[in-house]
């Protein structure tokens, strides 16, 4: 490939040669770094063919901050609070995740009443972030309102999340052997009435953009993403459940009190960008239903397990792995038995996914492209990291 | 009492005492331009502060209260802010059909004005061919955006321009073919002839199944023609980032924003004089006191009513429906409104001349 900007200096010299080039006539257009349907700056490289995609090219790195790098620098309680930077809208899982392997790694056993609350901040962490998916979604394919009744109800979550951690967004909820504080007085009763107007909304959002014509034409029969790629490209969550592949993380390595609640996982099968979306807009109900189970089950006791202030790993490697909102989040950690880990890696969903993009959007149009980048969730910071 | 028009010949004798026809004539018409721009300006603030309330009332927000009393003055506000705004043209640019384009999409939102009677006797134009006249000056509209599209030197602009030519040419037949409707039935060309022959009911009411189908058709390919969603494929802000005016800024850009909001305003006039009896007052049958309060509301308030409440239709859409995609858009317009339209045309035809209709 070359670049436009050479043949414009070049002029009419190259002219002759630049027909026998690949990719020579190709109408290539840019969307992002910076496009509103990227959510973020993520660069794809699209070769069209009047309204119909040849071709397309993810350029990463616009947002790298080198967090696995920093994890490194970082001793194991520090590093936690690095991650909730990575998959911003999924922050508390990706905080248990890491808390997970370090503790496994300490043989720390966290108490119920941690694992327990784990679980609910987890499962409502999903709903906030699906929701704001849900909005974005249909902004995607052009219908502003939903965007706003989603996160009205996203804030409620962000409310109980303050109340609690003392932030919104990335929350440092979760330590080395359990939490970092006791849950707020008001925690449950807030919950509870979450869950009772979460209820009223959920087919009230079935209602909005569920049902609609407009909607479900543009979603059927598009973004084709067979079981077979799914597995290939390595794609985890909804997106991957949507291709009826059984990944759920929950289901099949369960942590935390995972294998006491009664859950159901997901899956569909039209393996289009409807199946992703009924994924998520059915993974929502699910998750009120497990925090239905263990609102009122949470168990008195130590919110945290006694541990030394500066943590050491034992010499090894270690490795845990959760589902976040957007998939299956893995972290391995190599340790030298130091107070910092000596190498650290993240196996993301959102890059995995991503990959998948190219495979769905042949042969689609470019407002189709939009949807499908919609469907698979995309957060930047989490692919880049 | 009440009436606008004896304001308006009081104006036209007063003027033809005073000088002679010729000079009246000239000093009428720039009566009539600067009344326009006037129009044009206030319609202008009016829709976007209205479209502004009426998404935020939909989306649960306040939307603009802030400058002045309920944030009427906002709209005010952003004008000036684009007047001394830079207008800024791309390098590589046709820089002639870059600037003429806003241009042109002004001209002709204002030359759609000149035959819309806003009250009884109150029009620019009382042209014989009015509807005619009307679906041949709007088709001057892809024009523009083709044109600003092309000029940009811009893919996202180019792209937004070919997607929206296809769609204006395709969704002109409906609109043509609904309006031909009333056409039929009415007999004439004329907007005042078909006004007038809604006083003893609107078409809506008295023109049975195909003019309600019309109606509806006309509403959908009204939409289309001026690029609102659910077919604002031309602009569609998450695919196309602006669409045609992409690379436009400042008073350019707010040129093809006005030019947006009065073809809808036109849109929506042309729709309340076919089907909603433009400035005619709503009767029912023998029901004299009752006809005789709605008679005492002035015919302007009739027209402007019916209209703004077809406009708020059209924002209820936008608010409310996902975008469609292109094949989408076209299929549905070839496959299903232009033949369903031909058919209604018939049976319309069938009925206005067994006379069917009340």
């Amino acid at each position: 490939m070359f670049r436009e900007t050479e043949i414009l200096k070049t002029g009419s010299q190259i002219l002759p040669i630049k027909q026998n080039l690949e990719g020579a006539g190709d109408f290539v257009i840019n969307v992002g770094p910076q496009h509103p349907a990227t959510h973020g700056v993520l660069h794809l490289v699209i070769t069209l063919n009047g309204e119909t995609i040849k071709k397309v090219e993810p350029h990463l790195g616009y947002i790298h901050r080198s967090i696995e790098k920093m994890c490194e620098r970082l001793n194991f309680r520090q590093f936690i609070y690095v991650t909730s930077r990575m998959d911003y809208l999924s922050a508390h899982i990706n905080n248990h995740a890491c808390a997970m392997c370090v503790e496994k790694g300490m043989q720390l056993e966290v108490p119920d009443r941690a694992q327990v609350i784990r679980v609910i901040m987890d499962e409502l962490t999903r709903i906030a972030s699906h929701e704001l998916w849900w909005g974005a979604m249909a902004m995607d394919i052009g219908a502003f309102t939903p965007f706003f009744h989603a996160f009205r109800e996203r804030e409620k979550i962000n409310e109980i999340m303050e109340e609690t951690c003392g932030a919104r967004l990335t929350m440092n909820y979760y330590v080395p052997g359990g939490l970092m504080s006791d849950l707020h007085p008001n925690f449950q009763k807030k919950v509870k009435e979450f869950i009772t107007l979460f209820k009223l909304k959920i087919d009230e959002y079935d209602e909005l953009v569920t049902g609609n014509i407009i909607f479900i034409n543009r979603m059927k029969g598009v973004g084709i993403l067979s079981k077979e790629d799914a597995v290939s490209y390595g794609c985890s969550g909804p997106a991957a459940r949507g291709s009826s592949v059984s990944n759920d993380i929950r289901k099949l390595y369960p942590y935390a009190v995972y294998d006491k609640v009664q859950f159901d996982e997901i899956l569909e099968t039209g393996c289009d960008s409807l199946a992703r979306y009924m994924v998520r807009i059915r993974e929502m109900k699910q998750s009120i239903h497990i925090i239905e189970q263990l609102i009122d089950n949470i168990p008195e006791g130590e919110f945290q397990a006694k541990t030394k202030a500066v943590l050491k790993l034992p010499k090894g490697e270690f490795y845990s792995r959760v589902e976040t909102a957007r998939g299956e989040l893995g972290v391995y950690i190599v340790s030298e038995g130091a107070t910092t880990p000596y190498r650290i890696k993240f196996r993301s969903p959102g890059f995995s996914n991503l990959s998948a993009l190219d495979k769905m959007a042949r042969g689609s149009k470019l407002g189709d492209l939009v949807a499908m980048m919609g469907t698979l969730d995309l957060v930047i910071p989490d692919i880049d990291r | 009492m009440w009436s606008l028009s004896n304001i308006s010949s009081a104006i036209h004798n007063w003027l033809n005492q005073t000088f002679n026809p010729t000079w009246a004539m000239i000093i009428e018409m720039f009566i009539a331009g600067i009344a326009v721009i006037g129009l044009f300006a206030l319609l202008g603030l009016v829709l976007v502060l209205m479209e502004r309330r009426v998404a935020a009332w939909m989306q649960i927000r306040l939307g603009p209260n802030r400058v002045g009393p309920f944030g009427l003055l906002q709209s005010a506000a952003d004008t000036v802010k684009l007047l001394v705004k830079e207008g800024m043209t791309p390098n590589g640019a046709d820089k002639f059909l870059f600037n003429l384009a806003p241009f042109i999409a002004m001209m002709v939102a204002m030359l759609l004005m000149a035959p819309i009677a806003f009250a009884k006797d109150f029009q620019l134009w009382n042209l014989n061919i009015g509807v005619l006249y009307v679906t041949a000056v709007s088709s001057i509209m892809v024009v523009s955006i083709l044109m600003a599209g092309w000029a940009s030197n811009n893919k996202y602009s180019l792209m937004g321009a070919m997607r929206s030519g296809a769609q204006i040419v395709s969704y002109e037949l409906s609109a043509g073919l609904s309006i031909l409707t009333i056409v039929v039935f009415t007999g004439s060309l004329n907007i005042a002839d078909i006004i007038n022959a809604q006083s003893n009911g609107w078409w809506i009411f008295k023109g049975h199944i195909p003019v309600l189908i019309s109606f509806v058709i006309f509403i959908v390919a009204v939409t289309a023609e001026t690029n609102r969603a659910p077919f604002d494929l031309a602009e569609a802000e998450s695919e196309l980032t602006a669409g045609f005016h992409t690379e436009y800024s400042g008073m350019k850009f707010a040129l093809f924003f006005l030019a947006e909001y009065i073809n809808v305003f036109i849109v929506c006039a042309i729709g309340a004089t076919l089907f909603l009896g433009g400035w005619m007052p709503f009767h029912i049958g023998h029901w004299k006191a009752f006809n005789q309060v709605m008679d005492y509301i002035p015919t302007s308030i009739w027209f402007f009513g019916k209209t703004f409440f077809l406009i708020f239709v059209i924002m209820w859409f936008r608010w409310t429906f996902p975008r469609l995609r292109i094949d989408q858009l076209l299929n549905l317009e070839w496959k299903y409104l232009l033949p369903i339209s031909m058919f209604n045309l018939l049976l319309a035809t069938a009925i206005a001349i067994l006379g069917w209709h009340f």
